[in-house]
């Protein structure tokens, strides 16, 4: 019955736990959803402006990020499917993958940002002055979205080690997994708001 | 038996440690109650500072900048810090798992992190005034590109309104699990009490609207340190957008302020009618109609700001439709007072208060939210008047209507009822003298945020400062009874002592430490008068 | 009791990976399109694509599919709210700036 979780603090509620997880996702989502509003405002006031400042974004880059972070989602779910079947130690040799793909695509970003800051592109950067106010814009978006969501990468790297140590020591296990499967969840959002950042800011042509 | 109070309980902590550390949301929704008041209190104080301030034209007491930090520092712990948490955290937190049959909320510890939250973003206002550029001066709303520009503190004082919208997104999120999975068995959807419903609507504004905000709030934080340019005009933004996601937010937060207030009306009028509330399902459904309507009416908040014509048509037609579900509720009150045999007890009263006040705050609403007029009357004092009925005399009267009405069985102890009603009626008579006349300054023009006036508005200035000592008076009355009631020795323990029929007038006053001895079993609906139990001594 | 553990059958790995190929076969297609001229289309389809590919990472990745139906209605909501709040602000824009 859908009321039994009610009884007693012990009593384990995955279904809660879950829910917890998917209403926080969404707060995310909205904290996102408003720079998207922005981006499509000022997309919609500097066409022209947008489509040359992307231009020098690299797609390469932006490509090779997203295979890497659309694999290590892949993971994550495998991860999950192993543990249920028991395979412990396949569980976190995924969850390590995920790790490693999800660090390579900081890595990409950090040379990417860096480049970008050497040719004098970024807030009050030398570069600035000699743009239009919809590229300025553009990068001012480009930077606090594209940060904004490197944060998250780190967080959410942080929670998948803390539960290849939890796999580990035996708390998450093929029948008690939730944390582990919110740990996905939130992995998987940071994916799917990079699959819209990447057509919006290495795409437009 | 673990049938000890929650009061009494000594767990692993004694004393303050006991109350800071304890994850009970009932003692969690003391905490909030003794914040809350306190900052109630500061803000009160900024705001018959101001009064005192504009008693005479020119410099009364402060000078221009003083005035501005006064007017912000009010206005961002009222609105921030007091009315946005304010039903919820308090009330929803000690009853909405008692009213669900539920022993706590669904993440007791996470609610203690929210208050912690809270009180980190509290002081982080308080930091804000002495660190950096000193006090901010922007106003609640930090418009840019003045927020941009002022050497004021703004970055860490939005920052802090971060923090505190962080808590408020985690108490929502706690609400909303709480009720989808904690309801005892026999709890339907639909036989959930209706301050229930007021903060699951509340609490999906929370979740959905906060982040909103704090994005705009950290886009400030980006602009003021890194020279990002979003906002900026100099840079190419568009300050109109700001507006747009600040009021995106700012608008829904009013519903959130107004929807715990609406149930707890609909809790209290059931009551003391001694009769079913009629229309149950209409209530129920107009919260979160109100909920969800109230995303689409923030336009009115920019009328004046240079938005499209055809946006100002569309969000003045919007607005006017959400008087539809506020109506319905309204007229299912009335409908459960009619030819019923009314007890007018303290708070009953502040209901029948509430009505008044709120339904003038309520009709000047319209007259704001007709566009024509607002072009005329925006950012006048007709706008101070008309937030104040609406908020002040809306949720934040209620506020105090809750606290009479729950504080027996959340302290054990029973006020003077007959002091308690005088404050009432001083409060309604400080505050109409108080606010009614700037509903007259601003229509003849009286600007808000200026600490000077044109001699021709002095008569208003001196009636409305004079009711500010009035209400003043009553607030104090009110707070003190109260106190007084705490210091009294014997113990109260009447499970119910107004005829109440949900579930937190059938656990014991106080409160056991897991609220039910035994979950329990519902049958009825929240408000079928043979869910009366005789009432008996606990202890 | 049951929901704790989990009696739904338990997903393979090879509907994980076809889903993994579907993801990396629409991101290919999406970037060789952005290499044509299509108009006014361009963000169009780019959109049509990360949509289709985040409804595959929700329902397959997240389960959303399978999972209690409590959670399409979540983000439906979710959604909804969102789009309302854009095309209302576009009230403002597409009027204020109308395109020339
Ligand atoms: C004794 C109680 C109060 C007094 C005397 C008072 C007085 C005032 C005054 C004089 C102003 C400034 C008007 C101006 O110059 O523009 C003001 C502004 C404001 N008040 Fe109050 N007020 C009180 C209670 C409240 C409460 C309970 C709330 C919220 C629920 C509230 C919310 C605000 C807000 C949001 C502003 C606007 C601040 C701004 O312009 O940025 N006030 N109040
Ligand atoms: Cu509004």
């Amino acid at each position: 019955m859908n009321n039994e979780a009610a009884i007693g603090h012990a009593h384990r509620d995955d279904l809660g736990s879950k829910m917890g997880m998917w209403l926080f996702l969404f707060t995310e989502l909205l904290l996102f959803g408003g720079m998207f509003i922005l981006y499509a405002s000022y997309r919609y006031m500097y066409p022209d402006n947008f489509k040359v400042a992307a231009m020098h974004l690299d797609t390469l880059i932006g490509s090779v990020n997203t295979i890497l972070l659309l694999t290590s989602s892949l993971t994550v779910a495998l991860s999950i499917a192993a543990l249920q079947r028991k395979q412990t130690r396949f569980s976190v040799y995924l969850l390590m993958f995920t790790i490693v793909a999800g660090g390579a695509f900081l890595v990409n970003k950090y040379f990417e940002w860096s480049t970008k800051i050497h040719h004098g592109i970024y807030p009050k950067g030398p570069e600035m002055a000699n743009l239009s106010d919809g590229e300025v814009i553009f990068y001012g978006l480009y930077y606090v979205m594209t940060g904004l969501h490197a944060l998250h990468v780190i967080v959410g790297l942080v929670f998948i080690g803390f539960m290849i140590v939890f796999i580990l020591r035996g708390k998450q296990t093929f029948d008690n997994y939730q944390k582990l499967e919110n740990a996905g969840l939130y992995w998987h959002l940071v994916d799917i708001i990079w699959i819209f950042l990447f057509p919006l800011f290495y795409l437009i042509h | 038996m673990d049938h000890v109070s929650y009061l009494d309980y000594k767990g692993k902590h004694k004393g303050l440690a006991g109350w800071l550390l304890s994850t009970d949301h009932k003692r969690i929704a003391i905490l909030y109650l003794v914040s809350l008041i306190v900052f109630f209190l500061v803000a009160v104080t900024f705001g018959v500072l101001m009064r005192l301030e504009m008693l005479t034209p020119g410099r009364t007491i402060v000078d221009p900048q003083t005035y501005n930090t006064l007017f912000t520092l009010h206005g961002v712990i009222m609105i921030f810090l007091f009315i946005i948490p304010g039903i919820p955290v308090v009330f929803g937190n000690f009853f909405l798992p008692i009213m669900l049959g539920a022993k706590d909320v669904a993440f007791p510890r996470l609610n203690l992190l929210s208050w912690y939250f809270y009180i980190f973003g509290a002081f982080l206002v308080i930091l804000s005034l002495f660190v950096g550029g000193g006090p901010i001066d922007t106003g609640w709303t930090f418009y840019v590109p003045y927020s941009l520009r002022t050497q004021s503190n703004v970055t860490l004082a939005v920052f802090a309104a971060f923090v505190i919208g962080f808590s408020s997104i985690l108490t929502g999120l706690n609400f909303i699990v709480t009720i989808h999975r904690m309801r005892c068995p026999g709890m339907t959807w639909f036989k959930m009490p209706l301050f229930v419903w007021g903060l699951y609507s509340t609490s999906w504004i929370q979740l959905l609207a906060t982040p909103i905000l704090g994005i705009t709030l950290l886009l400030i934080m980006m602009e003021r340190i890194f020279g990002v340019g979003i906002f900026d005009p100099a840079l190419g933004g568009d300050p109109l957008l700001y507006q747009h996601l600040f009021w995106i937010y700012s608008h829904p937060a009013v519903y959130i302020m107004v929807l715990p207030a609406m149930g707890l009306v609909s809790e209290i009028i059931p009551t003391f009618s001694k009769k079913d509330i009629f229309g149950y399902g209409p209530i129920a459904m107009s919260s979160l109609a109100i909920a969800f309507i109230g995303y689409l009416v923030w336009g009115h908040h920019m009328f004046s700001t240079g938005i499209s014509d055809t946006s100002r048509a569309i969000f003045s037609f919007l607005t006017f439709i959400v008087a539809i579900p506020s109506g319905v509720k309204i007229f299912n009150w009335v409908a459960t007072m009619y030819k019923a045999s009314i007890e007018t007890r303290a708070p009953f009263m502040f209901v029948v208060a509430f009505i008044v006040i709120f339904s003038i705050g309520g009709l000047t609403g319209l007259v704001l939210g007709a566009l024509n007029t607002d072009i005329h009357l925006t950012d006048t004092y007709f706008v101070v008047a008309h937030f104040h009925y609406v908020m002040f005399g809306g949720m934040g009267l209620l506020f105090f209507g809750g606290l009479h009405y729950w504080f027996p069985k959340m302290f054990a102890k029973m006020y003077n009822e007959r002091a308690a009603k005088w404050g009432l009626l001083l409060f309604v008579i400080g505050f109409n003298t108080l606010y009614f006349p700037m509903f007259i300054m601003g229509y003849l023009g009286m600007p808000r945020r200026y600490y000077d006036y044109l001699p021709e508005y002095k008569i208003y200035h001196i009636i409305s400062t004079v009711g500010s000592w009035i209400l003043v008076t009553g607030i104090l009355i009110l707070i003190i009874n109260l106190i007084r009631a705490l210091l009294k020795k014997e113990r109260y323990t009447e499970a119910d002592p107004w005829g109440g029929t949900t579930l937190e007038w059938k656990v014991a006053t106080p409160p056991s430490l897991e609220n039910f001895d035994e979950i329990p079993v519902v049958e009825h609906g929240p408000y079928y008068r043979e869910n009366l139990i005789k009432p008996e001594k606990s202890h | 009791m049951s929901e704790n553990t989990h009696t739904q059958e338990h997903p393979g790995y090879g509907l994980y990976i076809v889903v993994w190929a579907g993801l990396v076969g629409l991101t290919t297609i999406t970037v060789a399109l952005a290499g044509f001229n299509l108009v006014g289309l361009t963000v169009v389809t780019a959109l049509a694509i990360a949509i289709v590919k985040s409804l595959l990472v929700t329902n397959y990745f997240m389960h959303v599919k399978t999972d209690s139906a409590v959670f399409k209605v979540f983000i439906f909501v979710c959604i909804a709210i969102f789009l309302v709040v854009i095309i209302l602000t576009f009230f403002d824009l597409t009027y204020r700036f109308p395109l020339k």
